[in-house]
C-alpha cells in the first residue's frame, strides 16, 4: 500500500501570488465578475459608492475622507476575492503548463492498417478518433486509445507521476494508452479514441485551469441561497432611509454601502469558486482525474462501495501458505513433491510453492535433466513432473487428481480439501504415482492495512461490498478476515450490475472501482466509478473518475476530498452569517446616533466614532476574505466522524468563532484606524 | 415576576405536551384517509360539490384549487358586507360596509389574519358575523391544515406526483377535525358565561338608574373557532379583553391551549406520517423552545413596572381579572401562533415587553405559528437549517432522505423573502407618503412601533393589532390587504411547490454520515437559524423602535 501524500506545494509561491495580483484585476471584467452574484453586486455598489465620492469631491470635497476611504475597501473586497480565485486557479496552472508543453511536441505517425505500413507524418492535434497511429521506442503517444496492434514499454511519468515503466500490449486489460506517455521500448499500432480537444490530456488541462469550470449542483443551490440572504439585506438597506426619516436622521448613500456589503456573504461568495478550483486540485495531486466537481462532490455522500477481490482487497495472486501432509506422508516428502512439481511453474502460485518448500526445508534444485515438466493445460486441469524411472508426480484440483487416479479420494483427503476451502483458500492436491501425498493450502493473501482502510470507510459510514468470482464459501471466509462488511459471490458482469441498481433503488449512492472491459457497464450505472489507469479505454470512458495511480482504495481520499469541498462551504457560509451580528452592532448605533443618542448602548465594541465604526467593519470585511484564502485552499480539515460529531466541531469553530472573530477584528482596526488618524 | 405566573407558564406547556400525541394522532389518522365515521355525510358533500375523493392533484392543481377557493369566498364576504342592509338577520340596522374597508376585511378573514379595522359591534350584522367571517374563520384555518397535510404527504411518499386533493383536505379539516371541536368548545363558552343568541342588545338599568345598551349576539359560535383555528377576529372591538368573550380566567386558560392545540398537534401528525415522531418532537422542541422564551421574556419585561413610575406595576390596558402573568402569557402565545385575539394592550405594555410580540411575528409566525401554516414555515426554516448543516458535516443536503437541492432552496428562499419584502416595503412607503403619515398618532419610536406591528401582524397573518395605528384610511385599508395576500399566498405556493418538488424524489436511507434531525444539536440549531433570519432582517428597524424606546424609557423619556 503506498501512502499518498499530495505533493507539497507552498500555499503562498510568490510566482503565483505575482500571477494572481495581475489576474485579480484582470478579473473586474464585468463578464467574469457576472459569474459571481455576491461579487458582482459589491462591484456595483463599489461603482456607485466611487461616482458618489466623486461627485462630493467636485462639490468641494468637506469631509470627504471616510466616504473616500469606504470606496476604497469595497473595491478592495471585490479585488481579494478576485485574488482569492486567482491564486486557487494559479496553484493549478503551473501544472496545466507542463502538461501543455507535451502536448504541442507531440507529432503523429498515421498509418493506414494493422501491420504499421507506410506512415505518413501529421501534428498530433490533427488526429480524430478511429485513426491508427504507430509508436515507436522513443516516440510520445500523440493521443488517448486502444493499443491494436504489438506490446511496449511506457513510460507515463508525465501524467501519473509514477517513474517506472509499464507494460501496454494490444488485447486484454492493458491496452488503453494516453496521450502525452512516452514509448521507451518496442512498437505498437494505437487506434485514436478522442477527438482533439477531448484527449484525457485535455480534460486534465481544463480541470486544473479551472477556467471553463462547470458550477456543481450543491454550489448553484448554495449561490441560491446566498443571493436570497443578499436580496433580504438589499430590502433591509434600501428600506432603511424610510423609516429612518421619522427621527429626522439623513443616512449618507455611501454609509449605507458599506452596511450593505458588509451584510451580504461576501466572505463565502468570494472564495467559493476558489474552494472548488483547490478541491479538484488537491484530487489531481492526489493522481485522480474526475471528469466533473459533480463528481466529486456525489463522492462525499458515497454510502456505498463496491471493491474487486482480487488486485484490491487480496494481493494479485494466492500464495502458498502451508504444506498439509496425509496420514503416512512426511511434510517434507510433500514439499518436495511439490517442489519438484512447481520448478518450471512459471505462475506466481507455482512460485510461492517453490519459495516456501526451499524456505521450509532448504531444498537443492535437483538434475533437470532428468526430469520432464508436464505443463497444466485446460483438459487435464493438473500440471506435474515425471521424474526418471517412471514415477509421476501431479498437482492439481482434488477432483482432476481423483479422476486421474479413478479411485475413490480417502475421507482424509476430502475433509482436508475441505477445510482449506471453508477458510478461503485454495486446496491443490499433490499425487505422486497416482497416490495422494496431502494438499498444499494456497491463500489468498490480503493487502496488508487494508483492514484499517474499511474501518476508516465504516466510520466514514460508507459499506463496503467485496466482489469476487470465489464461491460464497471461500468469498466468505476472505470477507471477514478483510474486514468488509458484504460479499458478492460468483460475481459476473450482469450480476454486478444488479447489485449496484438494487443498492441504487434503496436510495443509495454507490461507488465502484474496476479495470477490465467487462466493469465498464457497471462503472457506467455507479455514482461514482473510478476507473483505474491500468485499465482498458472502455473502462476509462465509463467512470467518471480515473486513478493514475491504480489503487482502489483511493476512493478514501476521494470520498475525503468531496467532504471536505462541501464543509469548507459549509464552514465558511456559517462564518459569513455569524459575523453579521458583529457587523449590525458596530454600524447601527453608528447610522443613529446622531438621532438617538441613547443607542450609544448597542455600541457595546466602544467604538471611536460612528464614522470609524463604519469604516473598520467595512475593512474587516474585506481583510477577513484574504485571511481564509489559505482555509480555502485548504479545505476544512475532516476526520471520519459521526456526523453529530463533525457538526459540532464546526459549528463551534466557524458559528461561534465567527460570532466572536468579528467583536475583535472590528475593535482592533478601529483602534488603529483612531491611532493613525483616518476617522 | 412571582410563582404563581411562573406556575401557570409551566402548567400551559404541560396540557399542550400531554395534548399533542393526541391530537396529533387523530389528525394523522384523519390525512393519511384512515377515518370515516362521518362517510355519509363527507360523501354527500363531494357529490353535491361534484369532487371526485380518489383524484388526487398535483401540486399546481392543489395550488390553484387553493386560489380559486378563497378568491371566491373573500369575494362572497365582500358582497355580504357591501349588501349587507338589505339583508336579514341584521337587528342592530347596520349599514353597508363602505368599499375599502370591505375589501381589507375580505381579505383579512379569507387569509386567517383577522384584522379589524372595525369594530364588530358596531359595524357587522349577524349575518356577516355568521355566514361571513365565522365560516371564512372555519375555511382559512381547514386551508392551513390542508397545505400542511399536503406538505406532510410530500416528505413522507417518494417518487410520487401527487401531494393530495385539496377539496378532500379541506372538507375533512372542516368536517372531521373543527367542526366536532368547536360544537363541543362553543358549549363550554357558554358554560363559562359567553352569549350565544340571535338578539342585537340587552338593555339593562345601571345602578345610577341610567339605561346602558349592552351588544349581543352569537359570540360563542365565532369566538371558538376565532381561538383554535388561529383567526383572532373577535365579535367585539375589544376581543379577547371583553367580559363576554373572555369572561373568566378558566376560560383565558381554555382560549390560550385552543390557539396552540391544532399547531403543536400537527407537528406530531408530521412526526407519525414521516414514520418516526421524533422528528415531530423534534419541530415542537425548537417551536416550544423560543415560546416559553418569549414568554417568560414578556412577563419578565412588565413585571418589571415602568422606571418612570417607580416601578409601580404596569396594569395600563390590562384586565383586572387575569392580571400581568396571564396577560403576558396569552399576548404570547396569540403573536406566537398568528391567533391575533387579545386580551390586553400591547401599546401599553412597557417597550421591551411589547417587544416580544412583535418578534414573534416577525420571525415569520413558526413559534407554534397559524394552524398548518406554522408547521409549514418552520418546515422552510428547517429546510435552510438542514442545508448548512449538511454542508459542515460534508454530505449535499437531505432532509428525512430527501435531498435537498437548488430547486427546494429556491422556493424556500422565496418563502422567507416575501414576508420581510412585504413589512419592510410597505411599511416604509407608509412613512414617507402623507396618507400613511396621517394614521400614525404617537410620536417618535412608538409611533413607529406601532406601524411596524401593523404591517408585521398583517404580513405574517396574524391580524392583533397595537392598537394606536388609524387603520380605517383607504391607505390601510389597500396596503395592510397587500401585506395579508403576499404573506398568506406567496408562501404557501412556493411550500406547496417544495412539497411536490420533495414527494417526486427517492428516499436516501440514513447512515452514519447523516446528520440527525431529532436530536437537540438540531433543535438548537433550527432555533438559531430562526432567530438569525428575522434577527438579521429586522434588527435595524427594531433598534429605531422599542429598543430606543426602552433605552429612552431607562432613562426618564417617555413617548
Amino acid at each position: 500500500m503506498s501512502v499518498h501524500r499530495p505533493q507539497s506545494l507552498s500555499l503562498f509561491d510568490r510566482a503565483i501570488l505575482g500571477q494572481a495580483t495581475r489576474d485579480a484585476i484582470r478579473k473586474l471584467d464585468p463578464r467574469s465578475l457576472v459569474r459571481n452574484p455576491i461579487i458582482f453586486a459589491t462591484a456595483l455598489v463599489s461603482v456607485l459608492a466611487t461616482v458618489l465620492t466623486v461627485r462630493q469631491g467636485l462639490a468641494g470635497g468637506h469631509g470627504i475622507g471616510v466616504p473616500a476611504q469606504i470606496t476604497v475597501w469595497l473595491w478592495f473586497t471585490v479585488l481579494f476575492a478576485n485574488f482569492a480565485e486567482a491564486v486557487a486557479e494559479g496553484r493549478g496552472k503551473a501544472q496545466a503548463d507542463s502538461l501543455r508543453r507535451t502536448k504541442s511536441e507531440a507529432a503523429a505517425r498515421k498509418v493506414s492498417g494493422m501491420d504499421g505500413a507506410d506512415p505518413t507524418q501529421i501534428p498530433a492535434a490533427m488526429l480524430k478518433a478511429g485513426d491508427l497511429v504507430i509508436c515507436e521506442t522513443g516516440d510520445i503517444v500523440p493521443g488517448d486509445g486502444d493499443v491494436v496492434a504489438g506490446i511496449a514499454t511506457v513510460d507515463e511519468s508525465a501524467i501519473t507521476g509514477e517513474s517506472a515503466p509499464v507494460i501496454r500490449e494490444s488485447g486484454g486489460d492493458r491496452s488503453a494508452v494516453t496521450g502525452g506517455t512516452r514509448v521507451v521500448s518496442d512498437r505498437i499500432v494505437v487506434r485514436i479514441t478522442a477527438n482533439p480537444g477531448e484527449t484525457f490530456l485535455d480534460r486534465m488541462i481544463a480541470l486544473v485551469e479551472g477556467a471553463k469550470r462547470q458550477k456543481t449542483p450543491n454550489e448553484i443551490a448554495l449561490s441560491i441561497l446566498l443571493v436570497g440572504m443578499t436580496l433580504i439585506f438589499l430590502i433591509v438597506v434600501a428600506t432603511l432611509p424610510a423609516w429612518a426619516s421619522r427621527s429626522g436622521a439623513r443616512i449618507p448613500v455611501v454609509f449605507l454601502a458599506a452596511l450593505f456589503i458588509t451584510l451580504i456573504p461576501t466572505t463565502i461568495g468570494g472564495l467559493m469558486s476558489a474552494i472548488g478550483i483547490a478541491g479538484m486540485d488537491r484530487l489531481v495531486r492526489f493522481n485522480v482525474i474526475a471528469k466533473s466537481g459533480r463528481a466529486v462532490e456525489a463522492a462525499g455522500d458515497i454510502d456505498v462501495l463496491l471493491l474487486d477481490k482480487t488486485g484490491t482487497i487480496t494481493l494479485g495472486a494466492r500464495q502458498a501458505a502451508e504444506f498439509l501432509p496425509l496420514a503416512g506422508t512426511s511434510e517434507r516428502d510433500l514439499a518436495e513433491a511439490a517442489f519438484l512439481s512447481s520448478l518450471a511453474d512459471e505462475t506466481p502460485e507455482g512460485k510461492s510453492i517453490v519459495a516456501l518448500a526451499r524456505n521450509r526445508f532448504r531444498l537443492a534444485d535437483p538434475d533437470h535433466a532428468e526430469l520432464r515438466f508436464v505443463p497444466f493445460t485446460a483438459q487435464t486441469r493438473m500440471s506435474g513432473v515425471d521424474l526418471g524411472g517412471g514415477h509421476q508426480i501431479r498437482k492439481g484440483a482434488a477432483d482432476a487428481i481423483a479422476a486421474r487416479t479413478d479411485a475413490h479420494p480417502g475421507r482424509d483427503l476430502t475433509g482436508m480439501v475441505e477445510r482449506v476451502a471453508k477458510s478461503g483458500g485454495t486446496p491443490l492436491v499433490v499425487a505422486r504415482d497416482d497416490r495422494p501425498l496431502g494438499v498444499i493450502h494456497l491463500k489468498d493473501i490480503i493487502k496488508p492495512g487494508i483492514r484499517e482502510r474499511f474501518a476508516t470507510l465504516r466510520a466514514m459510514g460508507i459499506r463496503t461490498v467485496m466482489i469476487t468470482g470465489d464461491n460464497p464459501l471461500t468469498a466468505a471466509a476472505i470477507a471477514a478476515e478483510a474486514g468488509v462488511d458484504d460479499y458478492l459471490a460468483e460475481a459476473t458482469p450482469e450480476k454486478k450490475l444488479e447489485l449496484i441498481r438494487e443498492y441504487q433503488q434503496g436510495g443509495r449512492l454507490v461507488a465502484m472501482c474496476g479495470d477490465g472491459s467487462n466493469d465498464a457497464p457497471a462503472l457506467a450505472q455507479a455514482d461514482v466509478g473510478v476507473a483505474m489507469n491500468t485499465g482498458t479505454q472502455a473502462a476509462r470512458e465509463a467512470g467518471n473518475m480515473v486513478d493514475l495511480e491504480s489503487d482502489p482504495t483511493k476512493l478514501i481520499e476521494i470520498v475525503m476530498i468531496g467532504k471536505q469541498l462541501l464543509m469548507s462551504r459549509g464552514a465558511l457560509t456559517t462564518f459569513s452569517i455569524a459575523n453579521d451580528v458583529a457587523k449590525y452592532f458596530a454600524i447601527i448605533p453608528a447610522l443613529f446616533l446622531a438621532s438617538y443618542p441613547q443607542l450609544q448602548a448597542l455600541n457595546i465594541m466602544h467604538l471611536t466614532s460612528p464614522r470609524s465604526a463604519i469604516l473598520s467593519a467595512i475593512i474587516f470585511n474585506a481583510l477577513v476574505i484574504v485571511a481564509l484564502i489559505p482555509l480555502a485552499l485548504k479545505g476544512v480539515e475532516y476526520k471520519p466522524a459521526a456526523a453529530e460529531v463533525l457538526l459540532k466541531r464546526n459549528l463551534l469553530v466557524y458559528g461561534l468563532g465567527g460570532l466572536v472573530v468579528p467583536f475583535l477584528g472590528i475593535k482592533l482596526i478601529d483602534m488603529a484606524i483612531t491611532a493613525l488618524g483616518l476617522a | 415576576m412571582n410563582a404563581r405566573g411562573i406556575l401557570l407558564i409551566i402548567l400551559f406547556v404541560a396540557v399542550i405536551v400531554a395534548l399533542t400525541p393526541v391530537l396529533g394522532g387523530y389528525m394523522a389518522r384523519l390525512y393519511e384517509g384512515r377515518m370515516n365515521w362521518l362517510g355519509p355525510v363527507e360523501r354527500r358533500i363531494y357529490r353535491l360539490c361534484g369532487i371526485d375523493p380518489a383524484r388526487e392533484q398535483h401540486w399546481t392543481g392543489y395550488a390553484m384549487a387553493l386560489l380559486a377557493f378563497h378568491m371566491l369566498g373573500a369575494l362572497v364576504l365582500y358582497g355580504l358586507m357591501r349588501l349587507q342592509a338589505h339583508l336579514p338577520f341584521n337587528p342592530a340596522h347596520h349599514v353597508a360596509v363602505a368599499p375599502a374597508l370591505a375589501f381589507n376585511t375580505a381579505i383579512s378573514f379569507a387569509t386567517n389574519t383577522d384584522w379589524q379595522n372595525y369594530g364588530g359591534e358596531s359595524t357587522l350584522g349577524n349575518l356577516v358575523q355568521m355566514a361571513g367571517l365565522t365560516v371564512q374563520n372555519f375555511l382559512s384555518a381547514a386551508t392551513g391544515i390542508a397545505v400542511a397535510a399536503a406538505v406532510i404527504r410530500g416528505f413522507s411518499r417518494r417518487s410520487a406526483r401527487t401531494i393530495g386533493n385539496f377539496y378532500v383536505d379541506l372538507t375533512r379539516s372542516v368536517l372531521y377535525l373543527l367542526l366536532p371541536l368547536c360544537l363541543a368548545g362553543a358549549l363550554v363558552l357558554v358554560w363559562q358565561g359567553v352569549p350565544q343568541t340571535l338578539a342585537a342588545s340587552a338593555t339593562a338599568t345601571t345602578l345610577e338608574g341610567a339605561r346602558q345598551v349592552i351588544a349581543l349576539g352569537p359570540v360563542a359560535s365565532q369566538t371558538i373557532i376565532e381561538h383554535l383555528g388561529t383567526n383572532g377576529g373577535g365579535f367585539f372591538n375589544a376581543n379577547a379583553a371583553h367580559p363576554f368573550e373572555n369572561p373568566t380566567w378558566l376560560l383565558n386558560f381554555l382560549y390560550m391551549v385552543a390557539i396552540v392545540a391544532i399547531g403543536a398537534g400537527l407537528t406530531n401528525t408530521f412526526g407519525r406520517m414521516v414514520g418516526d415522531t421524533r422528528q415531530g418532537w423534534a419541530l415542537l422542541a425548537a417551536m416550544g423552545v423560543l415560546l416559553v422564551a418569549g414568554a417568560f421574556a414578556c412577563y419578565w419585561a412588565e413585571a418589571q413596572g415602568n422606571p418612570a413610575l417607580h416601578g409601580l406595576a404596569n396594569m395600563e390596558g390590562k384586565e383586572a381579572r387575569f392580571g400581568i402573568a396571564a396577560s403576558t402569557l396569552f399576548s404570547t402565545v396569540t403573536t406566537a401562533t398568528s391567533c391575533g385575539s387579545v386580551n390586553a394592550m400591547l401599546d401599553s405594555f412597557l417597550p421591551l415587553a411589547g417587544m416580544v410580540p412583535l418578534v414573534n411575528i416577525l420571525l415569520g409566525e413558526v413559534v407554534i405559528g397559524g394552524v398548518g401554516s406554522g408547521l409549514y414555515g418552520m418546515l422552510v426554516f428547517v429546510l435552510i437549517t438542514v442545508f448548512i448543516a449538511g454542508l459542515m458535516v460534508g454530505r449535499t443536503p437531505e432532509y428525512l432522505g430527501k435531498k435537498i437541492e437548488a430547486r427546494e432552496i429556491k422556493l424556500a428562499v422565496i418563502a422567507i423573502l416575501v414576508v420581510p419584502a412585504a413589512v419592510l416595503g410597505l411599511g416604509a412607503v407608509a412613512i414617507v407618503t402623507g396618507a400613511g403619515q396621517a394614521g400614525i398618532a404617537a410620536p417618535g419610536p412608538h409611533g413607529l412601533t406601532e406601524l411596524l406591528y401593523a404591517f408585521a401582524s398583517a404580513a405574517n397573518n396574524n391580524g392583533s393589532a397595537f392598537a394606536g395605528l388609524n387603520g380605517n384610511t383607504p391607505f390601510y385599508n389597500v396596503t395592510l390587504a397587500v401585506a395579508m395576500v403576499f404573506g398568506r399566498f406567496f408562501t404557501a405556493i412556493p411550500v406547496l411547490a417544495i412539497a411536490g418538488s420533495v414527494a417526486a424524489k427517492k428516499m436516501v436511507p440514513p447512515s452514519a454520515g447523516t446528520f440527525p434531525t431529532h436530536s437537540w444539536l438540531f433543535v438548537v440549531l433550527l432555533v438559531g437559524i430562526v432567530l438569525v433570519v428575522g434577527g438579521l432582517t429586522y434588527f435595524p428597524v427594531l433598534a429605531l423602535g422599542p429598543v430606543v424606546e426602552h433605552l429612552a424609557l431607562s432613562a426618564g423619556t417617555l413617548f
